[in-house]
């Protein structure tokens, strides 16, 4: 088994590392880097799990491998929040409609929705179903979910939001 | 959002969940996120064959190959553990987690092999060498049941595992008094809760303490209690970890046959050992189907609608091994005739191996195929007689003044308001504009319809279904614990004793203990004991937390309360009621001044033994075990036995379009009335209600593990098992109602099975409705767009 060189910057820091030409990019978060919060659902592209943002855009880790990402600057969940303690608006928003249960999709989706909401500040529904229709989630039927992207973006959006808007949700 | 129930603080309200915030940073806490030094790793080797006699099995070159510490096989199991637990009495029906001697599945687990990493021991089995010789397999289930059909479990004589008749009431009589009769077969292929998290499990035996350490993806009642039996070690011998987050359950992740296999590995090598599933083993042999079912129903009735009786025999494939899988065909005798009016009973419930990956629990453990066939029947009869489908729920649906009600089977519902649940359904979802809607598109030539569907879920997890279907089995406690502390501080945790896999139980016990002491929930911190510190439990099955750890937490909280009022009753030398409890300070209620604040009265308890009555032990802490509400009671001789305490019910009123040329169903509008009483969190209910009609639009249009006849199973992965997407699964609107239960705490009943219970019925009933003005008619679930394009085209044939 062949083992390369890789360079790539996750979450802004970067990592250098020597990995075997068959290791997939989502074991090499998880197993090298150690950045478990990406998962792994379906190992063939469908599930969107594994979900990270490359160079800006949403990808499956699962489908690429880790010496794919050469020269890359990778995003993942734990790369989401603005600090350690806190969270982002984005996921303030899913906390406070309940847009998880077991929180297992939950990064997949956050990064789907992120990467929404960097391209277009004002989505309809539609827009929304179509962003996270490439991540499965099996728990909440997607409901709150739309609900948490659509309140994230008005929260951004600097829309005032009332406390009757949001606990309506 | 529902409206704030009078007389709660926390109850009732919209409250963030406690456990959220670690998903939403990445920091769950899954099992394949837990490694262990010198961890060890399993690759399987399954069977090609739906049935084959294992002739030889020769692992030299794999274990010649770097990394491989072991590769085990089905005799070295059979060897060193008992089989896994049958809950059927089925002595020649032997279950291990590696076959022995024979194949039974295509898909069935034959050798196990161990590495340094997951990707060397998978290079590796693929050089393990097995000689298989086939045998003749029957994946049909009735077929597995006619004479000369090759047998699955040969020992044991046929592929029959279970099969009896019950009669509840006057069954002939009233078939014989009805003006009208309809026969019908409402088929349930199978499907299952296919959680995105597969199974896993990790477990390290640690030689010194003699203790086996087990993390797993788990929810299963009496998991840690079946391992230990299974691996021959005493109770205390294992510890299960329920401190793990489980990636998704809805009842399918039981996963003893990975817990034995990985607890005797890590005992045999002396080293952690993590077995996680990839799709493909999850989905084929993970031993996680749902139920498939065939149903024979016949129901007699009236010309204004009334049902007076039915006869149902219910058929259930499961598979090649049978576990707790056969109580599915069980747990509906507790809502056997739905939320109807029905007054006799005939229920046949026939179990039958084949050679298909066994069947596992899924989310109402057999009520949601239940209700899609009663449902078909209601149907039906309003086609019959030409009536109006929600006239003829209208007639039958128990009326509120009826509650309690028994029904024949001998379980009692404890409240409701049905007919209000229906209105406010239809309502929100503005009937009359929907059949304008419908009559529209039909007359542009569309293929439209409306469904409806009313239904039950029965709540509270009772097990009343084991002694039931198997008389050696005297089950008639399924109790749930919770235990409560405050320290020295005054900080609460409370401890429940099992895992979690997204029902928000952390918050449920918060809100809960928040609400008896008048403490902040978001103060209260929620463990997950192990389970040799935990009190009995019974997991989350059967919609019973609520109930059953939401009544634990507040009877420990109270008896907390009543220990505060003690010591406070002591101080002031009143009684205890004259003392007024407020937001955990106590004061006189007469004397207000004399009053002692929540840190005072804590102190006391932990620190001055000298200033608490007599008697009474130092610090703060209770515990209680919760029976299940009318537990208790074992099946009489004709079968009858108090199942669930509690019943939910709910009314869908969907709205479907079906494409001509792809038979795709579009789901257009989608409204459900709920009645769980009390909602202790009503985001979570609605979560899980909305969850529960996605999973139930998955299985009545899109889900369905299909073998071909050379018992293979097709749909192995995600590109074939088709999971409802966003794109599937409308805006879904659910009314509440709420009709309190007067057997629980608070009124609340359960609602994890919600949603599912009817929407796979609801959905059936809007395509059938869309079919009807072509005289056509499907009650075989899922309806592919395959199916409904061929039930089109072979029409289009006929015409």
């Amino acid at each position: 088994m062949s083992q390369h060189e890789l360079t790539v910057t996750v979450n802004g820091v970067c990592r250098r590392a020597r990995v075997a030409a068959r290791l997939t990019l989502v074991d090499f978060l998880r197993d090298e880097l150690h950045l478990t919060g990406t998962h792994v659902g379906c190992e063939h592209g469908v599930c969107g799990a594994c979900s990270v943002l490359l160079d800006g855009r949403p990808v499956r880790s699962c489908l690429l491998f880790a010496v794919q990402a050469e020269g890359a600057a990778i995003v993942t969940i734990e790369g989401l929040s603005p600090d350690p303690e806190g969270l982002g608006i984005l996921q303030d928003s899913f906390w406070e409609t309940h847009a998880q249960q077991c929180g297992y999709c939950t990064p997949g989706m956050l990064i789907a929705a992120h990467a929404l909401l960097q391209r277009n500040a004002d989505p309809s529904e539609a827009e929304i179903r179509d962003a996270i229709s490439g991540n499965l989630c099996r728990c909440t039927g997607y409901q709150q979910i739309v609900e948490a992207v659509a309140l994230a973006a008005r929260r951004l959006r600097g829309v005032n939001v009332t406390e009757a808007d949001e606990h309506g949700g | 959002m529902a409206a704030e129930a009078p007389g709660f603080r926390y109850i009732a309200r919209h409250r963030r969940a406690r456990e959220h915030r670690r998903f939403l940073v990445g920091g769950g806490r899954f099992v394949a996120d837990l490694a262990l030094p010198g961890m060890l790793h399993v690759a399987l080797v399954a069977s090609p064959y739906p049935q084959a006699r294992i002739a030889r099995i020769d692992a030299t070159a794999a274990l010649a190959m770097p990394g491989i510490r072991a590769v085990v096989v089905g005799s070295d199991l059979a060897q060193a553990t008992e089989p896994l637990m049958s809950g059927l009495d089925l002595p020649k029906v032997l279950r291990y987690p590696l076959a022995v001697g024979r194949a039974r599945y295509a898909g069935e687990w034959v050798a196990a092999v161990v590495g340094e990493s997951r990707a060397l021991a998978e290079d590796a089995a693929e050089h393990v060498e097995v000689e298989y010789e086939p045998l003749p397999h029957v994946v049909d289930p009735e077929a597995a049941l006619a004479a000369g059909a090759p047998l699955v479990h040969p020992e044991h004589g046929s592929n029959l595992l279970y099969r009896r008749r019950f009669v509840w009431g006057p069954v002939e009589a009233d078939f014989a008094a009805a003006a009208h009769r309809i026969a019908y077969r409402a088929r349930w292929h199978r499907s299952a809760t296919v959680p995105i998290e597969t199974f896993g499990v990790l477990a390290r035996w640690d030689a010194a303490a003699r203790l086996l350490d087990v993390w797993a993806s788990i929810q299963m009642p009496k998991f840690p209690d079946q391992l230990a039996r299974a691996l021959r070690l005493p109770g205390n011998g294992v510890r299960t970890h329920f401190d793990v987050d489980v990636g998704g359950s809805y009842g399918g992740k039981r996963g003893l046959k990975h817990g034995v296999l990985v607890g005797y590995l890590s005992r045999r090598l002396g080293a952690p050992v993590r077995l996680i599933e990839d799709r493909l083993e999850n989905l084929r042999g993970g031993d996680a189907h749902g139920p498939d079912r065939i149903f024979d129903v016949e129901m007699a009735f009236d010309g204004d609608g009334t049902v007076r009786s039915m006869t149902m025999r219910a058929l259930d494939d499961v598979g090649a091994y049978a576990g707790r899988a056969p109580f599915q065909l069980g747990k509906p005798v507790g809502a056997i005739v739905g939320p109807y009016r029905i007054a006799s009973v005939a229920y046949e419930p026939i179990s039958v191996t084949t050679n298909k990956t066994p069947e596992e629990a899924v989310r109402g453990f057999g009520q949601s195929p239940t209700n899609f066939a009663i449902e078909t029947g209601i149907d039906l009869i309003a086609r019959r007689l030409g009536m109006d489908r929600v006239a003829v729920r209208r007639r039958n649906l128990i009326r509120r003044d009826e509650f309690p009600y028994r029904i024949p089977s001998g379980s009692t519902y404890d409240s409701g308001d049905y007919h209000a649940v229906l209105d406010k359904a239809l309502a929100a979802a503005d009937h009359d504009a929907l059949v304008r809607r419908r009559d529209r598109a039909r007359a542009e030539g569309r293929l439209a319809g409306i469904g409806i569907a009313c239904c039950l879920e029965p709540s509270g997890g009772n097990s009343s279904f084991e002694p039931l279907l198997n008389p050696k089995n005297e089950t008639t406690t399924w109790m749930e614990s919770c235990q409560v502390k405050i320290d020295l501080g005054g900080a609460i945790v409370a401890a429940m004793g099992t895992s979690s896999a997204g029902q928000g139980h952390e918050t449920l016990v918060a809100t809960v203990v928040g609400e008896i002491l008048e403490r902040d929930p978001d103060t209260v911190r929620v463990v997950h004991a192990d389970s040799l510190w935990a009190l009995p439990s019974n997991s989350p099955v059967g919609s019973r937390m609520a109930i059953m750890l939401g009544g634990a937490a507040a009877s420990a909280s109270r008896k907390l309360k009543a220990s505060l009022m003690a010591i406070a009753a002591h101080q002031f030398d009143v009684a205890s009621d004259a003392l007024v409890y407020r937001g955990g300070d106590i004061a006189v209620a007469v004397d207000p001044g004399r009053r002692l604040a929540w840190a005072d009265l804590v102190e006391i308890a932990h620190r001055k033994f000298h200033l608490l009555p007599p008697g009474m032990e130092p610090g703060l802490q209770a515990m209680h075990v919760e029976e299940v509400p009318g537990g208790g009671t074992l099946p009489d001789a004709d079968g009858r036995v108090p199942m669930y305490p509690c019943y939910a019910f709910e009314a869908h009123v969907v709205y479907a379009e079906l494409d001509r040329v792809t038979g795709q169903t579009r789901l257009l509008n989608y409204v459900c009335g709920h009645d769980c009483g009390v909602m202790i969190n009503p985001d979570i209910v609605h979560g899980m209600t909305y969850g529960g009609i996605a999973h139930g639009i998955g299985a009545a249009l899109y889900e369905r593990f299909a073998y071909d006849a050379n018992g293979q199973l097709v749909s192995g992965s995600f590109m074939d098992y088709l999971l409802p997407s966003s794109h599937e699964v409308p805006a879904i609107t659910i009314v509440d109602h709420c009709t309190p239960s007067p057997l629980t705490s608070f009124g609340q009943k359960g609602s994890g099975e919600a949603g599912y219970l009817g929407a796979p019925a609801a959905v059936a009933s809007a395509v059938n409705d869309a079919l009807e003005p072509l005289g056509l008619h499907i009650a075989e679930l899922p309806m592919t767009p395959l199916a409904i394009g061929d039930l089109l085209a072979r029409s289009e044939e006929g015409a």
